[in-house]
């Protein structure tokens, strides 16, 4: 296995320039022997980060491109685009229809007193529903905060302020039994109009930012500032930035409101 | 995060698979790409193609295709090969005089990585000018054996381990 290992096929295998047979004979190795699977992801690991550090700066805007590409448009596939069809028929449904309407409208008129009267009833029955699940809603949001904080299993990072914002601080609820996370923005400034904090789990050696969420504003004002972000395993530190509204591909560091990292 | 856990989550296909796939792997084939074709805006825009491709075929990815970066990292380098072979780059050639990816690290010096990997690029620049070069055809631009063999009159048997001596000097120097 040894010599297997030495003889640079892993490395070839994982640059893909490898036959199928070759393929074949390394993903056997790999089931049988704990060691291959070890080398393969550190040899993988040296490449990412090799092919990493020679690429040229990757502007925002792509990030964006690419993303409108891949998700945004995702929706309107499979919509089919109506033909315009011209002919006698339809000019006769028209005249139908126009008809039709007509009457409608008479019959509408009539109809629409009675509604009158009845609506303003039903909105007066609107106004304390809605008031009342305001209020369940209200409630409910302050128990789960209050959950999350109390919770037996619950790591807390602490997030201290940076440059930019000295003061600023935040906090991290890490429960592992449920492998949730929690943040809690209540010592951090409100976001300006435009701008919008976004999380990152951060992982060093190297230092590799990912995003766990943008903290919406709609969001925040809802969660008494207590908010579910993306779970990350492996986790070494937490940072919070402020970025244009909908989030950054990479981390805008100038605007690092607070870092902590994680004690293991 | 594990091959298994990233692709459970990409195939959900959502805006985080999204950003997951982005960040771990947008930077590493954008090297790649950039370093086949010298032009940015050429690069961008077959990583973007790169992008529709993985997220519309990511479903007939297997393992036994090999690992899921080396399936992406085919796609990328294809896609750019077969970018190089357009006519629309032929027009584009030549403004940039680099000959490899160490090359590129001299020609970007003054882009300056927010993030640059604990200074990965000052030891690539240290690699064995024969490191540089079988690196660069095996790994970024995708030669057989057979092919670096020939390109660098290397017997076949000696390009697979001195491969294998240069990408243990790589990873001496960043611990993996």
């Amino acid at each position: 296995m040894e010599e297997f290992i030495n003889s640079g096929i892993l490395e070839l295998y994982i640059f893909g320039v490898t036959t199928e047979e070759e393929n074949r004979e390394v993903q056997e190795m790999a089931g049988k022997h704990a060691e291959v699977r070890a080398e393969i992801l550190s040899i993988e690991k040296a490449i990412i980060d090799l092919s990493y550090s020679v690429s040229p700066q990757l502007s925002p805007e792509v990030y964006h491109r690419i993303r409108r590409e891949l998700i945004d448009k995702h929706g309107t596939e499979g919509v089919v685009q109506l033909q315009p069809r011209r002919s006698a028929s339809s000019y006769i449904g028209w005249a139908a229809a126009i008809v039709l309407l007509g009457c409608l409208g008479v019959q509408y008129f009539m109809y629409d007193q009675e509604v009158e009267k009845k609506e303003a009833v039903t909105k007066e029955r609107d106004k304390y529903e809605q008031l009342f699940a305001s209020t369940t809603k209200d409630n409910e949001q302050k128990e789960k905060a209050l959950r999350v904080i109390r919770a037996k299993n619950s790591a807390i990072v602490n997030l201290g302020g940076q440059q930019v914002s000295p003061d600023s601080y935040a906090k991290v609820y890490m429960n592992d039994a449920d492998n949730e996370v929690f943040v809690d923005i209540a010592g951090l400034p409100e976001a300006p109009e435009g701008k919008e904090y976004q999380v990152w789990a951060l992982t060093l050696n190297p230092l590799t930012p990912t995003s766990i969420g943008v903290l919406d504003k709609n969001k925040v004002a809802d969660s008494q500032g207590i908010i579910q972000v993306d779970n990350f395993e492996g986790v070494q530190a937490f940072g919070i930035t402020l970025e244009p509204t909908g989030g950054s591909a990479t981390p805008t560091m100038e605007q690092l409101y607070t870092l902590g990292e994680v004690k293991s | 995060m594990t091959q298994e856990e990233l692709l459970a989550q990409i195939y959900k296909k959502d805006s985080n698979a999204f950003n997951t796939l982005y960040n771990m792997y947008s930077k590493s084939l954008y090297g790649v790409i950039f370093n086949l074709l010298k032009n940015k805006e050429e690069a961008e825009d077959v990583l973007q193609e790169v992008f529709v491709k993985i997220w519309k075929n990511v479903d007939s990815y297997n393992e036994s295709k090999g690992r899921f970066f080396t399936w992406i990292l085919n796609i990328a380098r294809n896609a750019a090969i077969d970018r190089l072979r357009s006519k629309d780059h032929t027009k584009n050639l030549k403004n940039l005089s680099v000959d490899n990816f160490v090359h590129i690290l001299d020609h970007n010096a003054t882009v300056v990585n927010r993030i640059d990997a604990i200074g990965i690029r000052e030891f690539v620049k240290k690699l064995k000018p024969v490191c540089v070069r079988i690196i660069e055809l095996l790994f970024f631009k995708g030669y057989t054996q057979q092919e670096a063999s020939d390109e660098l009159a290397m017997p076949l048997g000696t390009v697979k381990t001195q491969n294998r001596t240069c990408i243990k000097d790589l990873r001496n120097i960043l611990e993996v």
